[in-house]
């Protein structure tokens, strides 16, 4: 099908894309990688009557490596994410993720920030904000704000984002020590994933000392498990795996859906962490 | 309507599109490109495959008024000065299509991920080629040839990791 006709908007600075989103009103939307919203509205699910196009703004496609924080332009795509932007276990992090967001030529368009504002429950970078405590970035007619990443997203397809705002930015934080790891299960490689999980893990002398786990595909939108991370924390690294997944089976109580039973997403969950939380027990520590 | 300059096989074409026409929709309709095939419009079929800047993009997913000042490659510009690329002679060697409905995206897929991988100086394992072609859908091959022709073309270009 082809999408209903819109007025398209393009513009070069974020000011400008701010004013255009206040002039359009309600049913305007933002084009970034375009990788969801165009389907939709291919499929007349989004009719949109204005579309706002922020490709060109040059200032959101950088990356900004601070002494405290990996910062990501909102136009960063899925693909240059995958191919590295930064050294470190965050780095390694990031390029593992990018690899199972959809398909090669999705990832060349796709966008950090439009994933984000997307806010599709399956959707990795919402796990990997939710897990690592990422600061979202937005700019609005009233100059710019920053939500923490569980603020941020507030269900599935939903976020705090007036009509007026856009994502410009997602601050993730570097932890001297830390290490992670992720893991998602996907009936094959590229589609939606059934359930994932990213953990870090603070690791001094082979024991946890500080722990985030989060998992996706048991509820509407990624979530920590407080639990998880109690299990975790103290522990040698060796048994954290095992400690973090049974407590995720214990804790969640996700509801299913057709043949996807309560149980069976609980396993998931819990057989995720418990690769992920290995993956970063065995995996590379940032750096000071 | 929107005036859209850009190029498409190295050569500058000026449109005058709808905001709403996709590239593929241009390409196909108005540069009687047709080559670019439309399957599903929903970006999971991958037959709608061209280059954009020399990376592999779904063209159904992408309005071709954002394509204005960029470069756009389709399947028949894969081929130069009567040579097939390395990934066409591949499939035809290795019997890689059946009802060939697909067979443009999966050449312009390969051809620009192998491309950019000869620039970047990386090599591709059995692992990457699979799920590389798992972004297109093939419904006669069962991609093994697929895979042969991925593989054979990979090698030649110097950029295939052989196993063990």
């Amino acid at each position: 099908m082809k999408p209903q006709s819109f007025a398209y908007v393009a513009t070069s600075t974020v000011e400008e894309a701010v004013r255009a989103l206040g002039e359009a009103g309600e049913d305007a939307k933002v084009l970034a990688g375009g990788q969801s919203l165009v389907p939709m509205m291919n499929l007349r699910l989004a009719r949109p009557s204005v579309l706002v196009d922020i490709n060109p703004i040059a200032d959101l496609a950088g990356v900004e490596v601070g002494p405290a924080r990996l910062s990501l332009g909102a136009l960063v795509r899925h693909r240059s994410l995958e191919l590295g932007v930064s050294p470190g276990a965050l780095g390694r992090l990031l390029r593992e993720v990018a690899g199972h967001v959809a398909e090669l030529p999705v990832r060349v368009r796709g966008s950090v920030g439009g994933s984000l504002a997307h806010a599709d429950p399956a959707a990795e970078w919402c796990l990997v904000a939710v897990a690592l405590g990422a600061e979202i970035e937005l700019a609005g007619p009233g100059g710019r704000r920053s939500l923490g990443a569980e603020e941020f997203l507030e269900g599935p397809f939903s976020t705090a984002l007036a009509a007026d705002e856009l994502v410009v930015a997602v601050h993730l934080p570097l932890r001297a020590g830390w290490a992670y790891g992720f893991a998602e299960h996907a009936l094959t490689h590229g589609s939606f994933a059934q359930a994932g999980a990213c953990v870090g893990l603070e690791l001094l002398d082979g024991v946890v000392a500080g722990c985030r786990i989060a998992v996706m595909g048991t509820s509407g939108r990624a979530e920590r498990v407080p639990a998880a991370e109690a299990a975790a924390t103290g522990r040698p690294a060796e048994a954290a795996p095992d400690a973090a997944a049974e407590a995720t089976r214990d804790a969640l109580a996700p509801t299913g859906y057709g043949e996807v039973t309560s149980d069976y997403l609980r396993a998931l969950a819990a057989a995720t962490v418990r690769r992920a939380t290995a993956a970063a027990a065995t995996g590379t520590v940032e750096a000071r | 309507m929107i005036e859209v300059s850009l190029e498409v096989n190295g050569t500058a074409r000026a449109l005058r599109v709808e905001a709403r026409t996709t590239l593929a929709d241009a390409l196909r309709e108005r540069l009687g490109l047709t080559g670019t095939h439309l399957g599903c419009e929903q970006g999971a079929c991958g037959a709608c495959t061209v280059l954009l800047d020399g990376e592999p993009v779904r063209s159904c997913l992408l309005f071709a008024v954002q394509c204005a000042g960029h470069s756009v490659t389709t399947v028949e510009a894969l081929a130069s000065e009567g040579l097939l690329h390395p990934v066409q002679r591949a499939f035809h060697e290795r019997h890689a299509l059946q009802c060939g409905f697909c067979t443009p995206g999966f050449l312009t897929l390969l051809a620009g991920t192998l491309d950019r991988a000869v620039e970047l100086g990386t090599t591709l394992e059995e692992r990457d080629l699979a799920e590389l072609v798992g972004a297109n859908l093939c419904r006669c091959t069962g991609y093994r040839p697929i895979l042969a022709a991925a593989r054979q073309a990979a090698a030649e270009m110097g950029v295939w990791s052989a196993p063990g």
